[in-house]
Parts: C-alpha cells; sequence; structure tokens
C-alpha cells in the first residue's frame, strides 16, 4: 500500500512521547487530504494540539466543546454541502469518552440523519486528559483513578461497551475498527470511509502510555498485543455485511497484553482467567 | 400587510434573510418555528439546509459549525431548551459566531410551566450574546433582520438573541407589514466572514487550547465588542428607518419627557403599560415608559438620559436573581444614580392586570423602602 508522503498533523504537538492518539489523527489525515475540516472533542488530542497560538492541524480545524462533535460536524457537513463543497471530507476525532460517554447522544443523533461524516473515535479506554478516569470503554479489570484497585476492588468491573456495534445498529453504512499499530488496515479503512456516501464510523484502538503504564517505546508493540491477543478485533461492517479484516495466525494468551500494563498488574489470575474465557468466547464467535 | 403571530413573523424574517443552514428543536412555545421554518424549506421557499437535531444541545452546536464555516445561520428555542444550549451558548459568542437565534420566552422548571416570563434568556447574559427584546410581532419580524446585520459586522462579530414574550407574542395574531425579497436583499447583503472560517483553502485552527497569556484577551476583545455595538445598533436602526419607515433604538421613550414617574420594562407588557399610561395621562398624572429593546449590550447611557429627571422610576422584572431580586432592577442601580423601587412579577404566565400597572405606579410614589423586592400579581394566602 502506498502510503502518502504529505503530513496534515505538524510535529511538535505536546503529547506525551509515544502517544497513540496523534499516530492516529496523523495517518488519518495522510488518507483524507488537504480537502478536509477536522472537528476535535475536548480531549487529549485536543488539547496537545493546539496550544494557541500555535496548531499541529494543517487542514481547517474546529473545536467547540467535549459531547458535542458529531453535531458540530452535522453544522460543517451541511454549511459545506449549501456552498457546494460536498467533496470536502468532514472528519471527527473524539475521545472514547467524548465518544462512549458524554457524547453518546450527539453521536447518535448524527449518524441517524445521515451526514457524510467520518467519525473516527481514538479509543484510549479512559478520560486521559483529565487524568485517567474511566470512560464506558474502561476493560473490564483496569485500574483508573476513579476505578481503582483496592481492598473492596479489583478495578473496573464493567466490560467494554461496544460503540461499534451501536453504530452499526443504528444503520450506519459503513462501520469499523482499527488500531493504530495496523496502519495499513487503518489508512484503508478511512479510505472506504471517506468513499461512502453517508456517514462512516471507525473506532480506533490507541494505546496510551501514560494511562496504561508502558515505557513510551512500546506504544505499536501494546496495539499489536491488543490485536493478537484477541483483546481487540479488527473488523468492519459495510452496509451490514461483517468482515474480519485480520486474523492472527496464532492468537497470544491474554496475559502477555495483560501483564505488560500497569492498569492490569493488579489482577488476581482469577479475574486474567475471567478475561481469558471472555476473549475466547468473542473470538470462538468470530473463528480467530 | 398580514396577520400572523410574532413565530410566523420570525419565520418569514429568516425566509428573507436566507439564512444556509437552519438546526432547530422543538419547544411550546417557540415549536410553530421550527415548523413554519420546515415547511419552508420543504416546499423550497427557503434554499437552506433544515437539520433535524435530536436536541437543542446540538442545535446550538450544529449551528456554531455551519456558521464557523462562514454561512448565515438561524435557529430558535425557548426555555430549557435555551438552558441546555447554556454551555455552547459561551462557545458561539467565544468564537464570534454572528448566529441569530429567535428565544419564545418561557419560565424554567421546577416547577414545570410553558408559560411566559423572561427567566429563561436573562439567566443567558452572560454568555455574550446580544439580547433584544420586542414588543409585537412586527418589531420580532424586523429585529430578526436588524440582528444578522448587526451581529456580522466585523466591529461586532456576536450573535444575537431575539426574544418574543411566550403566548402574548408567540401566539397571538397581529397585523404584521412583511417586507419584499428586494427590499431586504438591499438592507441585508449576503454574509462573508473576513476574519475566522472553515475551508480547505485557508486552513486555520477554531477554539484552540489557551493559557492564561491569552485567554484575557479574547474575553476583552468580546467586551469592546458588546459595546461596540450600540453605536453600530443605532446605525443599523437608521438604515433600517429610511428602508422600511419604522424606527427603533436601543430604548424606546414613551412619554418620558415631563414624567414624574417613569416606569422601566422589556417585551409584550409595554403593551399594557402603553395603555395605563394613556388612561393615567387623561386624568392628569405624568407617568412614562421607558421600553428597553437592547438588554445586551446594556443600554445604561440611554436608560440613564431618559429617566434622570423623574422623580422616581418602577422597573418591571419578568425575572428573579434570588437573594438580590430583578435584574434589570439591579443592573439599573448598580449603573445609575435613580430613586428606584422594583417589581417581580408575571413569572411562569401570571397574569398582569391593568390595575396591577397602576398598583406599581402607587407603590412607587408612596414606597420608602428602595431595596425591597415588591411582589405583584402573588396570592399571599397561598404561599
Ligand atoms: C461538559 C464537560 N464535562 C467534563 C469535561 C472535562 N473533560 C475534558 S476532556 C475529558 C476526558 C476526555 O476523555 P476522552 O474523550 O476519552 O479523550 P482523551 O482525553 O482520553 O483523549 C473530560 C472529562 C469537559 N471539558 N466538558
Ligand atoms: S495521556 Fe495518553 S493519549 Fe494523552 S497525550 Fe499522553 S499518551 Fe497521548
Ligand atoms: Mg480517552
Amino acid at each position: 500500500m502506498e502510503i502518502p508522503e504529505q503530513e496534515f498533523l505538524a510535529a511538535g504537538h505536546r503529547g506525551c512521547a509515544g502517544c497513540g492518539a496523534t499516530i492516529g489523527a496523523r495517518l488519518a489525515l495522510k488518507m483524507l487530504g488537504e480537502n478536509t475540516v477536522a472537528v476535535s472533542a475536548t480531549g487529549c488530542l485536543e488539547v496537545i494540539t493546539t496550544p494557541y497560538p500555535e496548531t499541529s492541524w494543517k487542514v481547517p480545524w474546529i473545536h467547540v466543546a467535549f459531547e458535542n462533535s458529531a453535531a458540530v460536524a452535522s453544522g460543517v457537513e451541511r454549511a459545506l454541502k449549501s456552498q457546494g463543497k460536498d467533496d470536502v471530507n468532514v472528519v471527527v476525532f473524539a475521545g472514547d469518552g467524548g465518544t462512549a460517554d458524554i457524547g453518546l447522544q450527539s453521536l447518535s443523533g448524527a449518524m441517524e440523519r445521515g451526514h457524510r461524516i467520518i467519525y473516527i473515535c481514538y479509543d484510549n479506554e479512559a478520560y486521559m486528559n483529565t487524568g485517567v478516569q474511566r470512560s464506558g470503554a474502561t476493560p473490564y479489570g483496569a485500574s483508573t483513578t476513579t476505578s481503582p484497585h483496592g481492598k473492596e476492588s479489583f478495578g473496573e468491573d464493567k466490560p467494554k461497551k461496544n460503540i461499534p456495534m451501536i453504530m452499526a445498529a443504528h444503520g450506519v453504512p459503513y462501520v469499523a475498527t482499527a488500531s493504530i499499530s495496523y496502519p495499513e488496515d487503518f489508512m484503508k479503512k478511512v479510505k472506504k470511509a471517506a468513499e461512502m456516501e453517508g456517514p462512516a464510523y471507525i473506532h480506533l484502538h490507541q494505546p496510551c502510555t501514560t494511562g496504561w503504564g508502558y515505557d513510551p517505546s512500546k506504544t505499536i508493540e501494546m496495539g499489536r498485543l491488543a490485536v493478537d491477543t484477541g483483546a481487540w478485533i479488527l473488523y468492519e461492517i459495510v452496509d451490514g455485511e461483517f468482515k474480519v479484516t485480520y486474523r492472527p495466525l496464532q492468537r497470544k494468551p491474554v496475559n502477555e497484553y495483560l501483564n505488560a500494563q500497569k492498569r492490569f498488574k493488579h489482577l488476581a489470575d482469577e479475574e486474567k482467567e475471567k478475561i481469558q474465557n471472555y476473549v475466547n468466547q468473542v473470538c470462538a464467535e468470530l473463528k480467530i | 400587510m398580514k396577520v400572523i403571530t410574532a413565530n410566523r413573523a420570525i419565520a418569514e424574517a429568516v425566509k428573507l434573510s436566507k439564512p444556509k443552514v437552519v438546526p432547530v428543536y422543538p419547544i411550546t412555545p417557540q415549536t410553530t418555528i421550527s415548523e413554519y421554518l420546515a415547511t419552508f424549506v420543504a416546499n423550497g421557499d427557503l434554499p437552506a439546509e433544515y437539520i433535524r437535531v435530536e436536541s437543542e444541545h446540538s442545535a446550538i452546536s450544529a449551528a456554531v459549525g455551519a456558521s464557523g464555516t462562514g454561512v448565515r445561520v438561524f435557529t430558535a428555542t425557548s426555555s430549557q431548551g435555551l438552558a441546555l444550549m447554556h454551555e455552547i451558548l459561551f462557545a458561539a459568542a467565544g468564537l464570534r459566531n454572528p448566529i441569530v437565534m429567535g428565544n419564545a420566552n418561557r419560565a424554567l422548571s421546577a416547577p414545570l410551566s410553558i408559560w411566559n416570563d423572561q427567566q429563561d434568556s436573562i439567566s443567558q447574559r452572560d454568555t455574550g450574546w446580544m439580547q433584544f427584546f420586542a414588543e409585537s410581532a412586527q418589531e420580532a419580524l424586523d429585529l430578526v433582520l436588524q440582528a444578522y446585520k448587526i451581529s456580522e459586522n466585523e466591529n461586532v462579530l456576536l450573535p444575537s438573541m431575539v426574544c418574543v414574550d411566550g403566548y402574548y407574542l408567540t401566539h397571538t395574531v397581529e397585523p404584521v407589514d412583511i417586507p419584499t425579497q428586494e427590499e431586504v436583499d438591499e438592507f441585508l447583503p449576503p454574509y462573508r466572514p473576513k476574519h475566522a472560517y472553515l475551508d480547505p483553502k485557508d486552513p486555520m485552527s477554531l477554539g484552540t487550547f489557551t493559557d492564561p497569556n491569552y485567554y484575557m484577551e479574547a474575553r476583552y476583545d468580546m467586551e469592546v465588542a458588546m459595546e461596540g455595538a450600540k453605536n453600530i445598533i443605532r446605525t443599523v436602526n437608521k438604515e433600517f428607518e429610511e428602508k422600511f419607515g419604522r424606527k427603533y433604538d436601543l430604548v424606546e421613550n414613551y412619554m418620558c419627557d415631563d414624567a414624574e414617574i417613569i416606569l422601566v420594562a422589556m417585551g409584550s407588557i409595554c403593551g399594557t403599560i402603553k395603555a395605563v399610561i394613556d388612561n393615567m395621562r387623561k386624568e392628569g398624572h405624568k407617568i412614562g415608559l421607558l421600553r428597553v429593546i437592547a438588554f445586551r449590550p446594556f443600554p445604561k447611557e440611554d436608560i440613564y438620559s431618559t429617566v434622570k429627571n423623574a422623580d422616581r422610576i418602577a422597573v418591571l422584572d419578568k425575572n428573579i436573581s434570588f437573594g438580590i431580586g430583578g435584574v434589570l432592577f439591579n443592573e439599573i442601580k448598580a449603573k445609575m444614580d435613580v430613586d428606584a423601587r422594583g417589581f417581580i412579577l408575571g413569572l411562569g404566565g401570571r397574569d398582569v392586570s391593568n390595575d396591577d400597572i397602576r398598583n406599581i405606579i402607587k407603590i412607587t410614589k408612596e414606597s420608602t423602602e428602595s431595596d425591597k423586592i415588591n411582589w405583584i400579581g402573588l396570592k399571599e394566602e397561598e404561599v
């Protein structure tokens, strides 16, 4: 696959070393190109890329608030349409909190209305910008600052909310999961999303060195481990047709993924086994 | 001349203003605005993108996104809807989006009420929006046309709220002169943003993250724009008068020049007050009314110069800031040296009769307590 050289997310942003969020935005923008307007929800990506008077964004970009990026994008898309600029890509970058929790209503509305927008949820599995609080996308067992482990707690006690399937249930013509550690797979999906007549939703798994607790040099590795253990699955749903887009040759034990991160370190074998069983079950259904 | 409600008049004004994007969510008593506009779009009379958003929060968010691309935008709401928009009202003003919004003034829950007072828009006074209060359906139409011209002025670039009292205006028919499209086109040219817009040919970042080195200047700029808007409003009012023959100003002076007692109020209640003044003048009482049309920017100079020779003024508020009283009353007291009495009335649609107005005038003459919050129409036996 040919990866465009041109960059639309400039270096020099304020992200942590090894931040996966900016990798995701950078790869997506490469595929979308200059004829794009980007909308960000409040969160890490927004804050680290736009320390006024600097900006990393080489495409037009707007941020309004935390929970409304899909609604803002709706307005942008229709306004561009009203000016005959139908060919402009409107892309949203919102975190898992801005998507699965506080922004779910506006996302649902926008998807239902069928705007031609590409909504990319960069999922680092917690509210990182505000210091690693749990979100609806925080996985079972993860310790966060609002779901800490302790004498009475093993961390987050609910499984991850399945937003891509909620999007699929909206009849969104293109729904996909992706990982920053599988750039070709992700970028192909962005391209497909941009070619859709209607809305597209991509749920991008994005390791976060600070929130997950691993060495900044291991961001890509961490994303791969998630996929290779089956803890994160890469698929797409095109017009309702489900397809796994990447199958690890040999699925690794989920412990390899869990033990590499501080947020799971406290888990007892019993809890880890539960996670493995859950992963096995999902993978069996998908023949992974 | 058509006999229509203020909601219809607002919708007609919107059609004549040709916004490109209209995100709206229905709420009583604004609802018919959202319906008229949907019908205009459906029939091809208004070539706009009507976005059927799932909430008012999304209505104003979509409005901000659309306005960000540099097109004219309209939305409308009321009460709970305006409160739900609160967070994004700040963003719209801070991003300097010249959005125009119709607000059907209605009380806020709890207890739930669908009837009129002005608590909703008054509670948004610090968001950076201009606020204009109409007295009639004709004014509602005229103020929408002028609001676009004022908001889009490059030295203002702040959004506007045109407020109409729920039911009293939104659902009451009156004769309204609807200007022709040609006239409006001459008065209100298309909006062309000069400073900030989303265009792939000229990329810029809007709504960035500012540290303490930059934030205050952005707020200061807004204050300068809001103060400066007063003169621009006057200029636009003049242009409007030349074009359409109807006179506007930041305030209306109704028989104030020789008045001993002046009432100060906003919105539809002023019709009742004028009727009472007409009668009392015949009885030999020198009473006047100062009607505040622009609540933001706050026309303190215009208010003071009109009321300063009165013996006393009575300020009527259809809102309350608990613990201090009516907002208009307190703002006037804070800004000028006048002998004023404050009245809270009409909350949640409580009727205000001619006798109530006469009573207010009586209390104003007699009361020695300048700080007292006087409740009018309160059923004492039920409190
Ligand atoms: C209405 C509102 N509530 C809370 C916040 C505080 N806040 C800002 S960003 C954020 C978390 C963002 O989490 P996520 O969407 O996952 O993005 P991330 O920072 O992880 O990239 C929170 C809680 C806010 N800005 N606005
Ligand atoms: S906290 Fe995580 S998501 Fe945020 S900048 Fe750091 S690495 Fe990136
Ligand atoms: Mg997050």
